[in-house]
């Protein structure tokens, strides 16, 4: 999910203003805390903790070895935790491996250095494709009432809109209905039933944390905007093939693509711009 | 060139994390289709595993094919997935010949249920018909969901609840000669969409009683709906369910509805209950396994109340993981004398891995304070498939329960599943997947069809090994009750499979010579006649394992009443110790192995 470690201006007095790179790790650990408390959403601590930890030690050893910083532990601790929320697997190892693969893919998969995949999304649809014995993703819901679903949405919707980035969530919900009401014309399913899934908390958590990820998303509001169309014209194609985890794997695809596309023309703009400079 | 080594050897490393789900892959399709060589081979899984499986029922003379009911038209588009249960078997001596009948359930308006008698020969004649209680899915009445066999008069002869969707029925057998029907009398529920009932006698007064347990609501007429808001609220909290009836034996062949006053308040979506004594008190406890929820576990507080304590996560932890509960079974799978429970769940590569449960009891917690931890993946036997009916027994007799599972649920068409349309549509809000008009038509699509059984072979030591395809069981029939009975009284557990929309399975088990084994057929006197509750513990060898006369377990089905144990390789039996449900302890010293040995209560 999310790489969030970027600090915005904003006039909330210097000792009551949270760093916004701890925003999204409190929320997401809210989310979590209450959905176990409730609703016990983890099959058990031990898996997301293994996440989390591999996360973390991933994280601090690529970065001090590559870039010679110790680098902040909030992303990899978001990386961690959604791997630990959003992977559902009887067995233990997955969860390591999911978050050593997903850490791992921003210091190996870099693009004029940066690194085009969210690291969350890479790692989980990796699994997804190639363990489907030994991996599902998360299927428990929040009780399926419309409470927790409002709360997390508010909340989720005040977050991202101080980060900034609620014009993705936005266009990307917007453009999700309008192709749930395609499918259901094409395929002759009730409407509600291709808007189904947009009530689940996998979505939430997708559309609040992973598509909304500063470090793999393109720079203008704009393209945002259009990246965000895109990946849901690719679920939508998923979709109409019957895939069960459309999202990830349209986020996946979609995402770097757009991000290459973006860091080239961006470098090609640059050069230009010196070159007319000079 | 120095600063791109690193960078190398970290890329060697991401593409080695690639490949290591690949490699598991790989080797799982290497086990399987070895397995699936071995399984026309007998001699294989005899000497390797010490038994083998041989499906013999039309050989046997049982030609049974379920049909599944046609609802109201309003669930036309999902009515494979509404109609997908009926198919039920139990194990029950009728007629006192020593030689366990097999009783199974049809489904459809004006499908006929069969009796099989057992002629001893290892041929079985259905004598339904004529016992009375072959045409029991009559329109208006509902359709048969499963069927238990309790002493309920203690007359010494097995009288049948027949649980529908729909009507409950009871009959009383007179003397294994005739089936008569006295539900009428009996202060039955009028109307249970109920999947699950067993016998128990809850206050140990010697009178079983009954627990009904309700799927859909009592309000709800599958073939005359209002509406097609019938669908659970969640699909893992819904508590929109059926309520559950404990229905008290009055002992005038009346039974009285206690369900509010012994705190049963359930209204998950059950599909299995079981009894037994968890926690050592003399009183059966009562495990509730329910569909889109957690377990419900009721402890008897001395036949004077239930408390609901599955919630409790510092004392039980059964009821906090919602899965998809379908079977609840008991058995000591560690010769301990304590009950693990086996909860059956729903595995589907790549959308939905729940995982089966096993509960085991905690080492060194006991009575009121035991708890359990679900430790099905550390002992390999949490990966089904869309499971339904599972047991414990000693399937190679040697000393160590194992375990069969049913899989599959609806087989159609196998290129087309409807698993993306049911995974849309599941995840979402009660108001869209509490409707059944808002899920997508099925049509003829499979749903987790076609698949593989599970059969666990236990080695005593915390290992269970699969081993299903190696010791012949090779259908892929949509499973739904499984039940174990020595049929020949050989000492050997056979098993029988009813299937949705399919064939009953017998599958007779030949087991290796030298592993021993000893049965009990036991009757009650101050006890129920059925000795449902007595429990067995039997040392041997140094070890020491504890079983229990059930009134029904795993999905829809009740074993046989005889206990059986394996015993392995040269046993010195050093006691048999009985606990009968009146409180009575007796004591069996060094009985013979090889028997089935017939024990009446002392007075």
């Amino acid at each position: 999910m999310s790489d969030t470690a970027i600090v915005y201006q904003n006039s909330t007095p210097r000792r009551l203003r949270i760093d916004d790179r701890y925003i999204a790790p409190i929320f997401i650990t809210c989310i979590l805390l209450v959905g176990q408390y409730y609703y016990h959403i983890l099959e058990s601590y031990q898996n997301t903790v293994l996440a989390i930890i591999t996360s973390i030690s991933m994280e601090l050893i690529l970065g001090k070895m590559f870039t010679g910083k110790w680098p902040h532990w909030a992303s990899a601790y978001i990386s961690g935790i959604s791997v630990g929320i959003l992977v559902r697997s009887p067995f233990i190892w997955p969860f390591a491996l999911c978050s050593a693969i997903a850490i791992t893919s921003k210091y190996v998969i870099r693009y004029k250095g940066r690194h085009v995949w969210n690291p969350s999304n890479l790692g989980i649809s990796a699994l997804l494709f190639l363990a489907p014995a030994y991996v599902a993703s998360l299927s428990i819901q929040f009780g399926n009432n419309i409470g927790p679903i409002v709360v997390i949405w508010c909340l989720g919707t005040a977050i991202i809109y101080r980060l900034r980035r609620f014009h993705i969530t936005a266009t990307y919900v917007a453009s999700f209905v309008a192709f749930a009401f395609l499918r259901s014309l094409i395929v002759h399913d009730p409407f509600l039933s291709e808007l189904s899934p947009l009530t689940g908390p996998v979505f939430q958590l997708f559309i609040f944390f992973m598509i909304t990820d500063p470090k793999t998303t393109v720079h203008s509001k704009h393209g945002r905007m259009l990246v965000a169309f895109l990946i849901a014209f690719a679920e939508n194609i998923f979709r109409l093939n019957g895939a069960v985890h459309a999202p990830y794997y349209a986020l996946c695809i979609v995402g770097p693509a757009a991000l290459v596309i973006d860091l080239t023309l961006s470098s090609k703009r640059k050069q230009a711009a010196v070159l007319e400079a000079n | 060139m120095q600063s791109r080594v690193p960078r190398v050897i970290l890329t060697v490393f991401f593409v080695m994390l690639f490949a290591i789900p690949i490699l598991l892959r790989k080797q799982t399709e290497r086990k399987e289709h070895a397995d699936k060589i071995a399984s026309a081979y007998p001699d294989i899984s005899l000497s390797r595993y010490g038994f083998h499986l041989k499906e013999v029922a039309h050989q046997s003379g049982i030609d049974f094919t379920h049909q599944a009911p046609e609802l109201d038209s309003k669930l036309a588009p999902i009515m494979p997935e509404i109609a997908s249960m009926g198919a039920a078997v139990s194990i029950v001596d009728y007629d006192k010949d020593g030689l366990p009948d097999i009783y199974v359930t049809n489904s459809a308006v004006g499908s006929k249920n069969c009796l099989y008698h057992n002629l001893g020969s290892g041929k079985f004649k259905d004598v339904a018909a004529e016992m009375g209680i072959a045409d029991l899915n009559k329109p208006g009445d509902g359709v048969c969901m499963g069927a238990v066999w309790g002493d309920y008069d203690n007359d010494g002869y097995e009288d049948l609840l027949l649980y529908r969707w729909g009507r409950q029925e009871l009959f009383h057998n007179d003397q294994g000669k005739v089936f008569t029907r006295v539900t009428d009398t009996s202060g039955l529920p009028k109307w249970v969409n109920a999947n699950s009932a067993i016998w128990l006698d809850y206050d140990n007064d010697g009178k079983l009683d009954l627990l009904i347990c309700g799927y859909y609501p009592d309000n709800i007429d599958l073939w005359h709906l209002k509406d097609t808001v019938m669908m659970p609220s969640s699909f893992e909290f819904a508590v929109n369910g059926g309520r559950k009836y404990l229905l008290h034996n009055l002992g005038n062949g009346k039974f009285e509805d206690v369900t509010q006053k012994m705190g049963l308040n359930s209204t998950r979506w059950t599909l299995a209950a079981v009894s037994a004594d968890l926690r050592g008190t003399g009183y059966p406890d009562i495990f509730l396994s329910n569909d889109y929820g957690v377990s419900d576990v009721y402890l008897n507080d001395k036949g004077k109340v239930f408390h609901e304590s599955g919630k409790s996560v510092l004392y039980w932890g059964i009821g906090t993981g919602p899965k998809s509960g379908m079977s609840a079974s008991v058995g000591d799978i560690f010769n301990t004398g304590k009950y693990s429970i086996y909860v059956s769940n729903i595995t589907e590569e790549g959308v939905l891995i729940q995982g089966n449960n096993l509960w085991v009891p905690k080492e060194g917690t006991s009575g009121d304070s035991i708890q359990y931890d679900n430790q099905a993946s550390n002992l390999g036997v949490e990966r089904g498939g869309w499971s339904f009916g599972a047991q414990f027994g000693d399937l190679n007799n040697d000393g160590s329960l194992d375990i069969f599972l049913t899989n599959g649920f609806i087989s159609g068409d196998k290129v087309q599943n409807y698993w993306y349309d049911f995974a849309k549509v599941a995840v979402g809000n009660s108001a869209i997947i509490g409707d059944a008009k808002n899920w997508p038509a099925i049509g003829n699509r499979s749903h987790a069809g076609y698949q593989q059984k599970r059969l666990w072979l236990n080695d005593g030591a915390g290992k269970f090994t699969e081993v299903a395809q190696m010791a012949g069981v090779t259908d892929t029939h949509d499973g739904r009750s499984v039940a174990f009975a020595d049929l020949s009284n050989s000492g050997a557990l056979d098993v029988v499979v009813a299937n949705q929309k399919g064939p009953l399975l017998l599958y007779k088990n030949i087991v290796k010579p030298e592993n021993s084994w000893i049965e009990f057929s036991l009757e009650g006197t101050a006890s129920n006649r059925s000795a449902i509750g007595a429990q067995v513990r039997l040392r041997w060898n140094g070890q020491e394992q504890l079983q229990e006369v059930s009134g029904g377990s795993g999905f829809c089905a009740q074993n046989d009443r005889r206990l059986h144990f394996g015993l392995g390789k040269n046993p010195q039996i050093k006691e048999v110790q009985i606990r009968w449900p009146s409180g009575k302890i007796q004591t069996i010293t060094s009985p013979q192995p090889r028997i089935v040995l017939k024990i009446k209560e002392p007075i």
